[in-house]
């Protein structure tokens, strides 16, 4: 039973090269409806980079991208955006608009709802975050984490059918990590279809469905969890897991 | 003390302030403010189209943008005033048989002006975090919405102060369009002091003229350091109880 409306994405052989540097180099990555995609790699390996092309914030190359099945990439950007929430790891709360207004512009500018449908709407987000009560604040006079939150409740109240996590907890002070986590551990049991690019391996272990080990452009190895972390077969995983355990 | 008196009569002379305050308040005040004030408005306005332009991801449109504000900002107010205003000023004529120098007055100003603001548009819109406009665009807005209701509104706040600045210089620009030949009733602050001061060969007119601008351009000026302050704080100018134990030396205490 899902709480969402998810659906299934898929990656195909994408490449993209900004000049010479070859950045994605025929990724593939396939995450089912309703389950957890973590993405792991050292940084520079192009995790963040693949989650910009998914949703085609850069276009790719070379490739495919498949919602639910079918394919996107002659769809309207814009439109296939409003499918797909993004975190980011510096919330990228906008901030000359206060909390209510950062969940509901979307609503109100892209959904077209009236204004106080919209805030209604947004206010229900921002109660499932924990934030209700912030939603007459500005971001700035919030933490870390509860900017996160709000960003979380601003892509949900899109009502996407995948969310992407691009190193959401990365700029949070340690503190502030865990509440973050356990709200994207919640949406993943929730039944939404996320991908998420992490440095927790905690997180990736335990609540994703599979792990994609990302280096160099390529995925060099990907499986569930527990294989992932308890038996890594090539070199490079079992060196990255060596350095960040 | 003869040298003292005559420069007191040539730049004080009380009555001859007097004389010429009603006209310079009521005639020239009036019409400097209608020239800085509608310069000022569509130089925001074309500044902010040279602003996207010059941000825009299109090559072509960054050039025009380019050479328009070197150009205008480049050639000194004077000769673009007579340019625009005495060249065009026949075909004006022709056009709608009207002689007012003000359209083609506030055009000059406002190309002018334009290219100062929409450098400072610019500037606002590029200090905006890139992260702003990929947010906004992952949501699922395009481009242009993503400008229009996140990047821009956000870059205009953060320089305020600077077009302010941009609109006091323009109040003191207004008094170059005496060189386009005004009617008395066309006349500025800085003509009806000039015509005075050449009439009674006393220059206190133009002092008058001097304070007039003055009481125009100081209070923006403290509107630029209101504004820059409640930008950096994020709130109304308002003393806190430790600023005020910082006056009494309390503040110095650990």
């Amino acid at each position: 039973m899902s709480e969402f409306a998810s659906g299934s994405l898929t990656g195909k052989n994408l490449h993209l090269s900004f000049g010479s540097n070859h950045v994605l180099r025929g990724i593939d990555l396939h995450v089912e409806k309703g389950t957890t995609a973590s993405v792991i790699g050292p940084s520079g390996s192009g995790k963040s980079t693949l989650l910009r092309v998914m949703n085609r914030l850069i276009e790719p190359d070379q490739g495919d991208i498949l919602l639910d099945g079918r394919s996107v990439l002659k769809d309207n950007p814009d439109e296939l955006r409003q499918r797909i929430g993004m975190v980011f790891q510096q919330f990228n709360l906008f901030p000359h608009k206060t909390v209510v207004d950062n969940v509901s512009l979307a609503l109100r500018k892209l959904r077209k709802l009236p204004a106080e449908q919209a805030r209604a709407e947004a206010l229900e987000q921002l109660d499932l975050v924990g934030l209700k009560h912030k939603a007459d604040a500005r971001p700035a006079n919030l933490s870390g984490g509860q900017q996160q939150r709000v960003a979380i409740a601003r892509a949900l109240a899109m009502k996407p059918e995948v969310m992407f996590f691009d190193e959401a907890t990365s700029a949070l002070d340690p503190e502030l990590v865990k509440g973050v986590l356990a709200l994207m551990a919640d949406l993943a049991k929730g039944g939404m279809t996320m991908v998420v690019v992490t440095h927790e391996m905690g997180f990736s272990r335990n609540v994703s469905d599979t792990v994609t080990f990302m280096d160099g452009g390529v995925v060099v190895e990907s499986g569930p969890p527990e294989q992932i972390f308890t038996n890594p077969r090539t070199e490079r995983l079992q060196g990255f897991l060596a350095d960040v355990l | 003390m003869d040298a003292l008196d005559q420069l007191v009569k040539t730049f004080f002379d009380w009555e001859a302030m007097a004389a010429v305050l009603p006209n310079m308040i009521m005639v020239g005040l009036p019409n400097t403010l209608i020239l800085a004030v509608s310069s000022g408005v569509l130089g925001c306005i074309l500044g902010m189209v040279l602003a996207v332009m010059g941000t825009s991801r299109i090559t072509a449109l960054r050039w025009l943008s380019r050479i328009y504000t070197d150009i205008f900002r480049g050639v000194p107010a004077i000769v673009v005033i007579l340019l625009i205003g005495i060249g065009l000023g026949p075909v004006v004529r022709e056009l709608t048989g009207s002689t007012n120098p003000f359209p083609l007055g506030i055009l000059a100003l406002t190309l002018m002006a334009s290219a100062y603001i929409g450098e400072i548009f610019r500037s606002g819109i590029q200090s905006v975090e890139k992260g702003q406009l990929e947010a906004s665009r992952a949501l699922g807005f395009s481009y242009g919405d993503s400008m229009r209701l996140v990047v821009i509104p956000q870059g205009i706040r953060r320089v305020l102060p600077a077009l302010v600045n941009q609109f006091i210089s323009l109040i003191k620009d207004s008094s170059l369009i005496y060189l386009l030949g005004l009617l008395a009733s066309q006349r500025e602050i800085f003509r009806i002091g000039n015509d005075a001061a050449a009439n009674t060969g006393n220059l206190s007119p133009l002092i008058a003229a001097a304070f007039m601008y003055l009481i125009l351009t100081v209070p923006l000026t403290h509107l630029v350091n209101y504004i820059d302050n409640r930008l950096r704080t994020g709130r109304p100018e308002k003393r806190q109880p430790d600023d005020a134990a910082a006056l009494i030396g309390k503040g110095a205490q650990p």
